[in-house]
């Protein structure tokens, strides 16, 4: 039997994570708590908008409405790595080399590990950024598609066009695909070796939380009753194929989704505070917890896939072990 | 529509105030005052640029006017993304303010901005529209009207009109502009003042956007073609024509009790068809063998209706609708809508 153990906080978590082992908690008003032998916490911002894992697995990234980028060690450590005055900072990722990026209004900036940064305008505002597997490659969600920019070389960006706001954006781990979350209930993706358009769409609600599996196969994703996985694996990823739906219940909606970090297994958080684990293959279900006063809005597993750490809108955060 | 109802139940909604108006027509003056005012509320500002706004407060908040078009091939359904981004970051900290004022620049668009309230989930879920008010300068509004259809759509489209600087013009023009608002918008409430000093409480908590509330409060809603309206009587749209420089016109509709059978499908089917011409619609409805008023809204394609409350002892049950808009064929609507009757 999965075992919780809570840890109450006061307002929305924007995400949870494991830095080093040891689950953190990233909350709007812009305090970082963790749970290392005891309660800790450390303030990176006057409000936290958004959150990113440094692929090391070693520091949290975080953008917030002072108009900083932040960085924060699970020793407690935080600096600020960047800065937009008088401006929210409301995208950011985490890429090769300790690079990060950072939207600002119409701006996505790279910061590379010596410090220095490099901006990128654009006609409209940039939504989402996020880094490719591979390369120092980055993408831009924005108004009628997505922008590609290589931050290390001089040259024209690449443009990929669909009608629409898009907002998300995510490089699939292989770095064959970008897909989007948009305005509109639904995904968008392009494959980027032919630019094939690939349309994800029938949600009943917007898509704000998504998850790669092991190695890529499926994208797991929030936004309807059950979690809707789509898969990944052929050539011409979900085109033509429809999605498995995972832990489907009648009154509520998946709010966040987490996969697990070796097998198919997704952890689906919806908008009661339940939390369910399902298994991809066999659609089967464990509940990790039974339901809290408010919905999931962040989850992230442990390096080893045992351990579950969790946030929800009004700040009841925990862990929950699947070990016991 | 699962999540807005799942989310309905928590907690209150955050009234949302829209102030638009033209360069220079004392928006800042007036946002100003709402700022550093004692009347008891704290208000979140999302502003496109700070500009002259004097006040340091964490609450303000610059933002990108961004319009986005729905993939729903509906020209009409717009919405600012920019303000579903800063609502939803501002909510996840509630407690620190009462509301939120929306200021949009000169030129804005206000449809837009409304829609995004009733567009979007998780913004509809969190927060409410309030009200749209307008400020315009009674000095330079014959001027604005003819070089420029955003200053004529912002009066077209608000709930309260702050017709400022009338102490720059004399009786006479003031007359006029107020003859020319009225022409555009017959419905609005109009407060003439001079530097912005109108009573914060004919602009903020109006509830225009509250079915129960919006047409209580204002006992003079639809009743502009009253005969003891004295005020102006060249207001509507066979007058309107001797205007030149006013393009949206506004079509008021009364009749008896109506069919619901047959008023549900037409105002569907109006709405659909003409969606694109009409910048609002109210009206409270007198339904064949129903006890309670039924209050009807709509911004473009977006409508919404509910029972407001039992009709009073004596009261007329007869039905009003106003539309503003443009383009909008009077003699069709008159005739269908009549054609609704039970």
């Amino acid at each position: 039997m999965p075992t919780v153990a809570p840890f109450d906080l006061a307002g929305h978590c924007v995400a949870a994570a494991f830095l080093d082992d040891i689950p953190h908690f990233a909350l709007a008003d812009g305090t970082i708590h963790r749970l290392d032998h005891g309660a800790k916490s450390v303030v990176a911002h006057d409000g936290l908008l958004c959150a990113a894992i440094t692929w090391d697995g070693m520091a949290l990234v975080t953008g917030g409405e002072d108009g900083k980028v932040a960085l924060t060690r699970p020793d407690g450590g935080t600096e600020t790595l960047a800065e937009v005055p008088r401006k929210w900072v409301t995208s950011v990722a985490t890429g090769p080399q300790g690079a990060v990026a950072y939207a600002s209004g119409r701006t996505a900036f790279v910061r590379f590990a010596d410090g220095k940064v490099k901006s990128f305008d654009h006609p409209r505002s940039v939504e989402g950024v996020a880094f490719a597997p591979k390369g120092m490659r980055i993408a831009v969600a924005r108004y009628n598609g997505a922008t590609l920019h290589f931050p290390a070389a001089e040259g024209k960006p690449a443009e990929l066009e669909w009608a629409g706001a898009h907002n998300g954006i995510t490089f699939s781990p292989d770095g064959n695909f970008l897909v989007t979350t948009m305005q509109e209930n639904a995904l968008h993706g392009w494959k980027l070796a032919d630019g094939k358009h690939m349309r994800m769409t029938g949600y009943p609600a917007k898509v704000k939380s998504w998850s790669w599996s092991a190695k890529g196969k499926w994208l797991a994703t929030s936004g309807a009753p059950a979690a809707i996985v789509w898969p990944f694996s052929a050539k011409d990823g979900p085109m033509g194929k429809a999605p498995v739906e995972l832990g489907t219940r009648g009154n509520t909606m998946v709010t966040s989704v987490a996969c697990h970090p070796r097998d198919e297994i997704v952890a689906i958080g919806y908008a009661d505070g339940m939390i369910l684990a399902g298994r991809i293959a066999d659609l089967k279900e464990v509940v990790l917890r039974r339901g809290g006063k408010s919905a999931v809005t962040s989850m992230a597993w442990d390096a080893a896939g045992i351990r579950l750490a969790f946030g929800s809108e009004e700040g009841e955060c925990g862990v929950v072990d699947i070990s016991a | 529509m699962a999540e807005a109802q799942t989310n309905a139940g928590n907690g209150t909604q955050i009234p949302v105030t829209v102030l638009t108006g033209y360069l220079g027509a004392g928006k800042t003056t007036l946002l100003n005052r709402i700022l550093s005012e004692n009347h008891g509320k704290r208000y979140a500002v999302i502003v496109n640029e700070f500009g002259e706004i004097g006040i340091d407060n964490d609450l303000i908040v610059e933002s990108d006017e961004e319009i986005y078009e729905m993939n729903n091939g509906c020209i009409c359904c717009t919405v600012r993304g920019d303000l579903i981004r800063t609502v939803e970051g501002l909510m996840r900290r509630p407690g620190r303010f009462d509301a939120i004022l929306v200021e949009t620049t000169g030129l804005a668009d206000p449809v837009p901005v409304a829609q995004t309230f009733f567009m979007d989930d998780d913004v509809r879920a969190k927060t409410r529209l309030d009200a749209v008010v307008a400020l315009v300068d009674a000095k330079h509004l014959p001027l604005r009207l003819k070089d420029s259809r955003e200053a004529e759509d912002q009066i077209a489209f608000a709930d309260v009109i702050v017709l400022n600087k009338t102490d720059l013009v004399t009786p006479e023009e003031l007359a006029k502009v107020e003859g020319l608002i009225r022409a555009i918008n017959p419905t609005a409430k109009i407060h003439k003042t001079s530097r912005s000093a109108v009573d914060l409480s004919a602009v903020l908590d109006r509830g225009a956007f509250d079915l129960k509330r919006a047409l209580e409060t204002d006992p003079h809603f639809l009743d502009a073609d009253d005969e003891h309206d004295h005020d102006h009587h060249d207001h509507d749209h066979h007058h309107a024509s001797d205007i030149h420089d006013v393009t949206v016109n506004s079509i008021s509709l009364r009749a008896g009790e109506m069919d619901p059978k047959k008023f549900f499908p037409w105002i569907e089917k109006i709405t659909q068809a003409e969606g694109p011409n009409i910048l609002r619609l109210k009206g409270i409805i007198a339904l064949k063998g129903d006890d309670e008023r039924y209050v009807v809204q709509g911004v473009h394609m977006i409508i919404e209706g509910d029972h407001q409350r039992p009709w009073k002892d004596g009261e007329k049950r007869e039905s009003r609708l106003v539309f503003i808009g443009r383009n909008l064929d009077a003699e069709r609507l008159k005739r269908t809508f009549e054609a609704c009757q039970a």
